[in-house]
């Protein structure tokens, strides 16, 4: 088991930079989900730390011996790496039994035979395959494959398991007990995983900690509740969980990392994100008095565009006595409540938890009570 | 060599880290180009010099001769009429098989490709033997032409035929290919537009289907003008005399000396298939016919109440092509003694006794085919797998230039190769040793024109490969040795024991290559039909053709049977 760091790793295929200035540190035992859309490099990121690829730049490390560093020429092979992989494809070797694939790893470590077997059996154990030893990996089903996979990891007891999308393949209802089987397994072995996925739900479900990429960058590091409640831009805030992103004017801090913004006509109650609230202080701001009388930031025009508010559902309600109006836009029945869409402003839609249909065209008032603002500005 | 290098290490470059590849690569590199590369600029060196100067010499001494324009017109006459031939028979069993209704579909492409695997000279073998006076089959059935009429078949038009039916099935299998490709939706459009009948066929299946005719019509026409057995068994008793076949007349009748002469001539005979293939390639670019839609289900025209009367004409079609000239082969092998009229009570398997236990010319050379069949499955596949590993997992600058290098032998004339290999190894430089006159030049000529059959089963066999399933041996630890061990050779092994099959069975039938660089002692199968037949006896000629189809029916049924373990693509008729 072991903590794996990455320093400024950059991966370019032709003029195209796969992986961009990626750091990253991942404790010891840690589950790690690295996000994101397709195309934006996970699985590249996943295959430098594995060794199959070589970094262009920086520096990657398994428990703070470096295994790529191409500035000062080392690259450590795949197979000198102790790093257990699980690929979308399951890659089980058609022509050796599920035993053999199992304890394949320890036959290259040229174990003795019984002592092989034994781990071979309880290996198999643990993904609850003990009666498919003598099968063909082409008897089993999807899931039950990716179990063997799963066990020829753990035969091997690496320094970590990286996972890639591997439960892409299988169908719905065997990807929950696959994510039980994955989580069961990290807390058992209590080894460090990496698990790439662009399915939101699933890294939100399983992981310690999100890793969000876009573009070969690491938008975000953080816990799933940390990110589903502070994104900190405008990627992450559309990528992870539904809600709406509308772009802020001006906001007055109230102290505590809160501060009041004004939708349409109304003011909203949010919290704030430090960049934004510091970000929009470095320019040279105008205060103008507002309605109570307390300061208001107010953002000139490109600060306007650089602020967001990020509304999830459960924090807009619709209520009488609300003084946000709006129309709706769209209603979609979710079982137990309605899903609407209401557009504000004749511009910007938010989505609201309802406990009635609405219909399509109907004027509405909301209230919301509670909002995160950021700043919209990607990093570069 | 200076090149070399540089590529070498530019390459080294792109592939980061994979050291493994970067020392097998230079090791790989070096023996592909000696064999596939080296010859030919040996060829060029020799026609343009005269005693180690530069010099037209040669080239205006074959230019001034009428023999070379003359041989040159033949060449094309029947390359290109034996095409057109190829083409109506291969391009309407294709249509016919891939988009229509038709019943016992693999019956009939298997049978369909017969041809192709028999050897050339056979072919020509069973057919004189069934046709012109002397025929055995003709003779027992009273229907045999008068004594001292001539043989129909030594002629021009003759020889086009027989390169016709041989090489339908390469207009067969590139315009089958071209047409799996088509959606159905295209021409379902058509249909719906109002298109019928006529119309539809030559205003949209067609011209979407005429880059496979085009490249099927190229190969078609570059595998007639190499066609050596064809051109020789019955051009040379007509006295009809091609390029491959004066090639042969001279350096058979003037030996070594006539080296720099034969060079000019298989330099221009390369050159006609070369152009032939640039133009293909002109008319290929001209059309962009990127298939849109999803390929699908394939076409089925319902052809209704014709069906039936189509079916019985493609089956005697094959009848007509392939088992009556084969009947008529095994007829003459049963014949009792020379000129003796065969019937029910009085055929005998003399000859095939005779052949097979007690002629020593005719052991020897079934047992020097072997020799060289095995020899060059086997060592092709050692060198294949890990040249198509390199090819397929490490795609390099330097793997893309490998890859086209290795067809260069295969696609050039037989002919060519022959006298390039003649030419560099009738005195190999610094070692001083001379390969001509022994076996081991047929088997260096082996290598270099049959790696490419090798090599691309395999190579497919890479390409379906999952990477994962390596790269998941490599994280569990398993250096590239063992991976190679453990994972890819079990993977691998179907489909290079179809290569290793497919090489043996080319390499058992082989003459072209082997006409030119025999030797009294090192004869192949296909140089003892030829010359049994050259000598007048056509009986034991015919009992050994005999058996070599045997062994080809006999290894393609069990290609066909193993098909279903095999990766796709290997099997040449099933792509
Ligand atoms: N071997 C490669 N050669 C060239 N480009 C590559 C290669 N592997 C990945 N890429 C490119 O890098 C980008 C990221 O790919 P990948 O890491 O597979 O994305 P993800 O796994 O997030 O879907 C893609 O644009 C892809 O086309
Ligand atoms: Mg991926």
């Amino acid at each position: 088991m072991a903590d794996i760091n990455l320093h400024n790793v950059t991966k370019t295929f032709g003029d195209y930079r796969a992986v961009n200035d990626v750091s990253l540190n991942i404790a010891d035992g840690e589950f790690v989900a690295l996000l994101g859309p397709s195309g934006c490099g996970k699985t590249t990121l996943l295959r430098l730390l594995a060794g199959f690829e070589e970094p262009d730049g920086g520096v990657i490390s398994l428990a703070g011996q470096a295994v790529a560093d191409p500035a000062a020429k080392i690259m450590v092979a795949p197979e000198d790496r102790n790093l257990g992989i699980v690929f979308q494809s399951y890659a089980l070797w058609p022509h050796m039994s599920v035993a053999r694939n199992v304890g394949y790893p320890l036959e290259v470590r040229k174990l003795s035979r019984a002592d092989r077997d034994k781990r071979i059996r309880d290996a198999l154990a643990i993904v609850s395959l003990g009666d498919y030893a003598d099968r063909s990996p082409t008897e089993l089903s999807g899931g039950q494959r990716q179990r063997v996979a799963l066990a020829r990891c753990l035969v091997m007891e690496p320094r970590a398991v990286l996972l890639d999308e591997p439960l892409a393949n299988l169908d719905v209802h065997l990807r929950e007990t696959m994510q039980q089987a994955f989580l069961d397994f990290h807390r058992r072995t209590g080894a460090t995983m990496v698990y790439v996925t662009h399915d939101q739900a699933e890294a939100m479900a399983m992981a310690d900690r999100i890793a969000v990429m876009d573009r070969g960058h690491i938008r975000q590091m953080a816990a799933p509740e940390t990110l589903y409640r502070e994104p900190s831009d405008n990627m992450v805030a559309g990528f992870v969980g539904a809600g709406a992103v509308l772009p802020v004017g001006g906001f007055t801090m109230q102290g505590d990392g809160r501060c009041a913004v004004r939708i349409g006509n109304a003011d909203v109650m949010a919290r704030i994100s430090i960049e934004a609230s510091t970000h929009c202080r470095a320019y040279p701001a105008r205060m103008v008095p507002s309605n109570d009388g307390a300061a208001v930031v107010d953002g000139q025009m490109q600060h306007q565009t650089s602020l967001g508010l990020c509304l999830r559902p459960e924090d807009v309600r619709v209520d009488m006595q609300g003084n946000l109006t709006g129309m709706v836009d769209d209603c979609v029945y979710l079982g137990g409540r309605f899903r609407l869409s209401v557009r504000l402003d004749g511009q910007h839609s938010v989505p609201v938890y309802a406990d009635q249909r609405a219909r399509i065209g109907e004027q509405i008032s909301l209230s919301i009570r509670d909002g995160w603002v950021f700043s919209r500005q990607e990093a570069a | 060599m200076l090149a070399v290098g540089r590529w070498l290490s530019a390459s080294g470059l792109q592939m980061g880290g994979n050291r493994f590849s970067d020392r097998l690569l230079p090791l790989l590199f070096v023996p592909v180009i000696i064999i596939s590369v080296l010859p030919m600029i040996r060829l060029a060196v020799e026609g343009l010099f005269v005693h180690g100067t530069p010099s037209l010499d040669y080239l205006r001494d074959v230019a001034q001769s009428s023999q070379t324009w003359r041989a040159t017109a033949h060449s094309l006459y029947t390359a290109g009429l034996g095409t057109v031939i190829s083409l109506l028979i291969g391009g309407a069993f294709a249509f016919l098989v891939a988009l229509t209704d038709i019943r016992a579909k693999a019956a009939l492409v298997f049978c369909f490709m017969i041809p192709m695997m028999i050897p050339p000279q056979i072919t020509a073998l069973a057919w004189v033997q069934l046709t012109g006076p002397s025929s055995a089959l003709l003779n027992a059935i009273g229907m045999a032409p008068a004594m001292g009429s001539p043989q129909p078949l030594y002629s021009a038009e003759g020889i086009a035929l027989l390169l016709g039916i041989q090489h339908a099935s390469i207009v067969f299998l590139t315009l089958r290919a071209n047409l799996r490709l088509l959606p159905r939706e295209q021409i379902e459009a058509a249909r719906l537009a109002g298109a019928r009948g006529g119309r539809l066929w030559w205003q949209v299946i067609l011209p979407l289907t005429s880059p496979g005719l085009i490249a099927g019509t190229a190969m078609a026409f570059v595998t007639a003008l190499g066609n050596f057995g064809i051109q020789a068994m019955l051009g040379i008793p007509g006295n009809y005399i091609t390029l491959p076949t004066l090639i042969y007349r001279k350096l058979s009748s003037f030996g070594p000396s006539a080296l720099g002469e034969v060079s000019v001539l298989a330099m221009l005979i390369g050159l006609i298939a070369v152009v032939g293939v640039i133009i293909h390639h002109r008319l290929l670019s001209k059309r962009d016919y990127r298939l849109m839609g999803v390929v699908g289900r394939p076409l089925d025209i319902r052809l209704g109440n014709r069906r039936l009367v189509i079916e019985i004409v493609l089956w005697a079609v094959l009848v007509a092509i392939l088992v009556v000239p084969l009947m008529a082969l095994v007829a003459t092998s049963l014949v009792p003694a020379f000129g003796v009229r065969l019937s029910l009570d009085n055929f005998s398997f003399d000859a095939f006794y005779q052949v097979l236990f007690v002629q020593p010319a005719t052991i020897r050379a079934f047992h020097n085919s072997l020799l060289l069949a095995v020899g060059a499955a086997i060592v092709l596949v050692g060198v294949c797998l890990p040249l198509a590993y390199v090819i397929v997992r490490r795609p390099t600058r330097l793997t893309r230039v490998i890859n086209l290098l290795v067809e260069i032998p295969y696609a050039l004339p037989g002919v060519v190769l022959a006298i390039a290999c003649i030419l560099l190894f009738i005195r190999i430089p610094v070692l001083n040793i001379s390969l001509y006159g022994t076996l081991a030049i047929i088997f260096v000529a082996y290598l270099a024109r049959f790696l490419i059959i090798a090599l691309r089963p395999v190579m497919n066999s890479f390409l379906q490969l999952d990477p994962a399933l390596e790269e998941a041996a490599q994280a569990c630890g398993a250096g590239v040795g063992r991976r190679l061990r453990d994972i890819l050779l079990p993977l691998a092994a179907p489909a290079a024991a179809a290569g290793a099959l497919l090489v043996f069975l080319t390499a058992f039938n082989e003459l072209t290559v082997s006409a030119l660089l025999w030797s009294a002692g090192n004869e192949t199968l296909g140089v003892l039909i030829f010359n049994l037949d050259d000598s007048g006896d056509s009986v034991m000629a015919s009992a050994v053709a005999v058996m070599v189809v045997g062994v080809v029916v006999a290894l393609m049924t069990g290609f066909q049977l193993a098909s279903r373990h095999l990766p796709k693509g290997v099997i040449p008729w099933q792509t």
